[in-house]
């Protein structure tokens, strides 16, 4: 069934043996048979649809080789979306990663009320990416949100537009995303400065070393497995980013939100270029790749070895 | 870290004490700023909103805009409110949840303790499908449950689901079956129990934890999800995300935000409720869906 | 004069006490251990030493001068742990010169001092390695490397050898003391282990629960235990601790121990403590270690007082080096050592020699050591 090579078989002494031990591989071959199909398949099948002419429907009698490609490079859509990811993402990555190691570092300084304050950033995460769009989409509206709000308030000429506004509108995405990440990215460095013994600290404190060196030259490049492991979650989110662009601004205003997981949908199912979408999704996944498989190979080469 | 000196500390450390608390504090109002923002505002009647600032609290207080959320809203194309997507919902997320969740723990299981050559590249197969982005499979998938005449349907939701939150239960229980002794399983295999009494009577009593924690996160996943809904639902089997979407973003008429607010709200309370509930076991999930790869 | 000197010291966490009125002190150059079961409260007395916890009440003084309040890295103190506390990303000249680049040290010293402190441990071909490449007395010696680069006035050592196996313990253990004979600076030491305190130090300090016990030079501490606890804490194999009762024979006091199934062994006391009279009818705690309990042949002969009785032996250990015989008085196992090629037969009665000069007395209310 699937490509498990299985060690030789003893001599089974009767039946009930040999089914025990086929037993556990029978189990596991569902579930395995359907990643195989849903997840390795299913990326074939679009892999290869990415070279042919389908329109609304699969159709794999046009075949027209890289062309999709060619078209999806040139397209000024699928431009503006590589470009709206390269921000987002950089500004995504960077920002949850600093305000989440800032407030771990907060939080480990034996603060009152710690069983309060870290619920609070954390509660985010179990929304979905729709509700936290329809907060944002209001709350940063000229209309009624923070601009109103301002100019309510007395302060006439305050202006917050970005998210009508075609060159900034990616910022108000940026805004939501960390808004709903990072508490989950403190939390990860919460638990890796827990884990620092303290004995290195008292180590340096003997040695003479001020809170902020110890912080500087010590814990913090002790974090770099949770950079690491902070960078990996947080990148493949944004690139898979498409529930909250959705929600907030739909793309828009006009084409200015575009992101590539919009774009194929939009494409798709939108435009009846199918071909076309499949040939983005294609690209998305292998930016993901890029960065996921080298990571879990380490990984698993490093946990193998225990 | 330990409290260190006091020579001047007291002075200092006040100072620096007050900062950082006060930087805490800031951040508190950050995050629940947009918590408090839906629930005020979805409490009052339109005009407020609209002339009023939408951080103050209702002058009016009303619950009509929940009445209408729940049950006279427009979505698409009938007056029904969210309640029969909040019920398509968990028609589709329980099942899936349960039948991942089951399937992860026998994977766990089997990879951990019943080891076999090529193990390792199988787990891996499996653990890379966590990561792939879902538009990939979002065509193929399409034409299967056409093929099959789930189309459009709550069964063929579930299954999607499901066989998508594979890769994470099977990552889950598989991590914390590592860490279960094998010499357990290995005394009761002499004992002579089978493969299945051993799943049942051994590994499943202690597995509570993990059992949790995988529940609370693919029912989180399951029921905030939209790619998959939106791709594959119907007029009757819409979750209630894309519903809200649609109550938000159609944009025929008047722009009820009040209505939109309460909406959010009544998606995200499910989730927000056993995250609350179950906080402890939320994070444990997170840490272990994220650090361990 | 002695060169740290700590008054009645008191530390609480909270309502919990967990240090009581401490009071010792330790001359230049010597080697003070901590020593005490889990919880004493040891390792709280070298961290208020070194700095890292600040004191509820009393004094401590390095070189005369009152530290209290003084931040660790200016008590002039270095502090080698018991997981050595590497600083993982730093390679092994890194950890050691760390604290001299936080004190400004300019670069050429830095490397002097360290090559010096290489050379001393035998650790310089490990420094552009990092911890994580290190073996467990690899690392122990670069964590003393770092300490001895600060050139202290004061050593502390937090349980260092805990974390080796046992060879490389007694290896350890012997560099440690070859170290102080010859940097003759103070070190304050803190372990369990009764052995690395008898063989290390100078002075002694026994703690229980917070409460110095008692404080002197190994040989003190071994032959006159203030109590019944530092008696049994102390030496390897325990001391045996029986109960007797205290009668007379007309011309001295005696001692008299209860057999099961068989008569009383009545020991004539040539040279008991005054306050042993006080205790006449009445139950003792009678204390004497396994090498004061030995076959006629094999006994002091210098010792001025003994007394032999016949004694049933119940269980025999050859040991090699020694025999020991197991013998009941009083209800309880006593351990006698004898010599390696003694004629001793479980389950045969065989005459064996008490050396009184080194026996103790405890009350057993109060388990303190009747003078």
């Amino acid at each position: 069934m699937a490509t498990i090579s299985v060690a030789a078989p003893r001599v089974a002494a009767n039946p009930r043996a040999t089914l025990q031990e086929w037993l556990p591989k029978l189990v596991l071959a569902p579930s395995f048979a359907l990643i195989l199909l849903f997840v390795y398949g299913f990326i074939v099948f679009t892999g290869v649809l990415s070279f042919t002419g389908s329109k609304l429907l699969p159709d794999f009698s046009t075949w027209v080789g890289f062309g999709n490609y060619v078209r999806l490079f040139n397209h000024p859509n699928w431009i503006t979306a590589l470009k709206n990811l390269a921000i987002f993402a950089t500004l995504y990555i960077v920002v949850c990663s600093v305000l989440g190691l800032g407030l771990a570092i907060l939080l480990d300084q034996k603060i009152r009320g710690e069983g309060v304050l870290r619920p609070i950033y954390l509660y985010p995460m179990a929304l979905s990416f729709i509700v936290t769009g329809v907060a944002w989409k209001w709350f940063l509206d000229p209309g009624i949100g923070l601009e109103h709000v301002m100019h309510s308030w007395g302060w006439e000429s305050f202006s917050f537009r970005w998210i009508k506004e075609g060159k900034f509108a990616i910022y108000t995405i940026v805004i939501a995303a960390v808004w709903q990440s990072s508490g989950f990215v403190m939390a990860m460095f919460l638990a890796g400065l827990r884990g620092v013994d303290n004995e290195i600290i008292k180590a340096a404190q003997i040695d003479g070393a001020s809170t902020v060196t110890i912080y500087r030259r010590i814990i913090i490049p002790l974090m770099r497995p949770v950079f690491l492991s902070a960078f990996v979650v947080l990148a493949h989110l944004a690139i898979k980013s498409y529930d909250l662009v959705v929600a907030m601004t739909d793309g828009g205003p006009g084409t200015a939100t575009w992101t590539p997981a919009l774009f194929m949908q939009k494409f798709t199912f939108g435009r009846n270029e199918m071909a076309m979408g499949a040939s983005s999704a294609i690209i998305m996944m292998m930016m993901i790749f890029s960065i996921i498989v080298p990571y879990l190979y380490s990984e698993l080469r490093g946990g193998r070895r225990q | 870290m330990s409290a260190v000196s006091q020579d001047n500390a007291t002075r200092t450390g006040i100072f620096a004490r007050a900062l950082i608390y006060s930087l805490l504090l800031i951040f508190a109002v950050y995050y629940l700023l947009p918590l408090y923002v839906m629930v005020v505002n979805s409490l009052k009647p339109l005009d407020e909103i609209r002339e009023g600032n939408m951080l103050n609290l209702p002058r009016q207080w009303t619950i009509a805009p929940w009445l209408s959320a729940w049950s006279t809203a427009q979505i698409g194309v009938s007056p029904t409110g969210l309640k029969p997507y909040f019920l398509n919902s968990i028609l589709m997320v329980v099942p899936a949840v349960a039948l991942s969740t089951i399937l992860g723990a026998l994977n766990g299981y089997v990879l951990t303790k019943w080891r076999f050559k090529g193990d390792t590249i199988v787990f891996g197969l499996m653990l890379l499908a966590c990561f792939i982005p879902f538009q990939i499979v979002l065509i193929p998938s399409a034409r299967i449950l056409g093929l099959t005449g789930l189309a459009g349907t709550i069964t063929g939701l579930v299954l999607i689901h499901a066989i998508y939150g594979l890769g994470f239960t099977t990552l889950f229980f598989r991590n914390y079956y590592e860490a279960f002794p094998t010499e357990l399983v290995r005394a009761a295999q002499i004992d002579g129990a089978s493969f299945f009494q051993i799943f049942r009577r051994i590994l499943l009593p202690s597995s509570g934890p993990i059992i949790v924690v995988t529940v609370i996160w693919q029912f989180t996943n399951i029921w905030n999800d939209f790619l998959f809904g939106s791709s594959f639902s119907s007029f009757d089997s819409i979750p209630i995300t894309v519903a809200l979407n649609n109550l938000v973003n159609s944009s025929t008429g008047v722009k009820e935000y009040n209505v939109h607010f309460a909406g959010a709200i009544l998606a995200a309370l499910p989730t927000l409720i056993v995250y609350v509930v179950s906080g402890r076991y939320f994070v444990r999930g997170l840490m272990a869906g994220a650090v361990k790869g | 004069m002695s060169f740290l000197q700590i008054k009645n010291l008191e530390k609480s966490f909270g309502a919990t006490r967990i240090l009581k009125d401490v009071s010792l002190e330790i001359e230049e150059g010597g080697f003070l251990v901590l020593v005490g079961p889990s919880g004493c409260g040891k390792s709280t007395l070298l961290n208020t030493i070194a700095g890292l916890e600040p004191i509820t009440g009393g004094e401590i003084r390095i070189a005369g001068r009152d530290v209290a309040g003084l931040h660790p890295s200016k008590r002039d103190i270095a502090m080698v742990f018991q997981s050595y506390a590497l600083y993982p990303n730093m390679t092994v000249s890194g950890n050691i010169a760390f604290g001299m680049e936080i004190r400004g040290v300019p670069k050429p010293e830095r490397e002097a001092a360290i090559a010096k402190v290489a050379d001393m441990l035998q650790i310089g071909h490990l420094l552009d390695r990092k911890p994580s490449q290190l073996s467990g007395g690899q690392r122990q010696r670069v964590a003393m490397g770092r300490a001895l680069v600060r050139d202290p006035q004061v050593f502390l050592f937090d349980e260092p050898l805990s974390n080796l196996d046992a060879k490389l313990r007694i290896d350890m253990r012997t560099e440690i003391k070859r170290l102080h004979q010859r940097m003759k600076t103070t070190i304050v030491y803190v372990t369990h282990d009764q052995i690395e305190a008898m063989t290390l130090a100078t002075k002694i300090a026994v703690l229980k629960d917070g409460i110095l016990q008692q404080f002197g030079t190994p040989a003190e501490i071994y032959n006159n235990p203030v109590n019944m606890f530092v008696a049994d804490f102390m030496g390897s194999p325990a001391m045996n601790l029986v109960p007797a009762t205290i009668g007379t024979d007309g011309n001295a006091l005696t001692a008299n121990f209860e057999r099961e199934g068989r008569p009383a062994v009545s020991l004539a006391l040539t040279n008991p403590p005054a306050g042993l009279a006080a205790f006449q009818g009445k139950q003792v705690i009678f204390g004497v270690r396994p090498e004061a309990l030995t076959d006629p042949d094999g006994a002091d002969r210098n010792a001025s007082s003994t007394a032999t009785a016949d004694l049933h032996i119940e269980v025999v250990e050859p040991a090699g080096s020694d025999t020991f015989a197991v013998t009941n008085l009083g209800g309880k196992g006593v351990v006698a050592r004898l010599r390696a090629d003694a004629n001793v037969q479980p389950g045969t009665v065989t005459p064996l020699t008490f050396n009184l000069t080194k026996t103790v007395f405890f009350d057993p209310a109060t388990e303190a050591r009747i003078h």
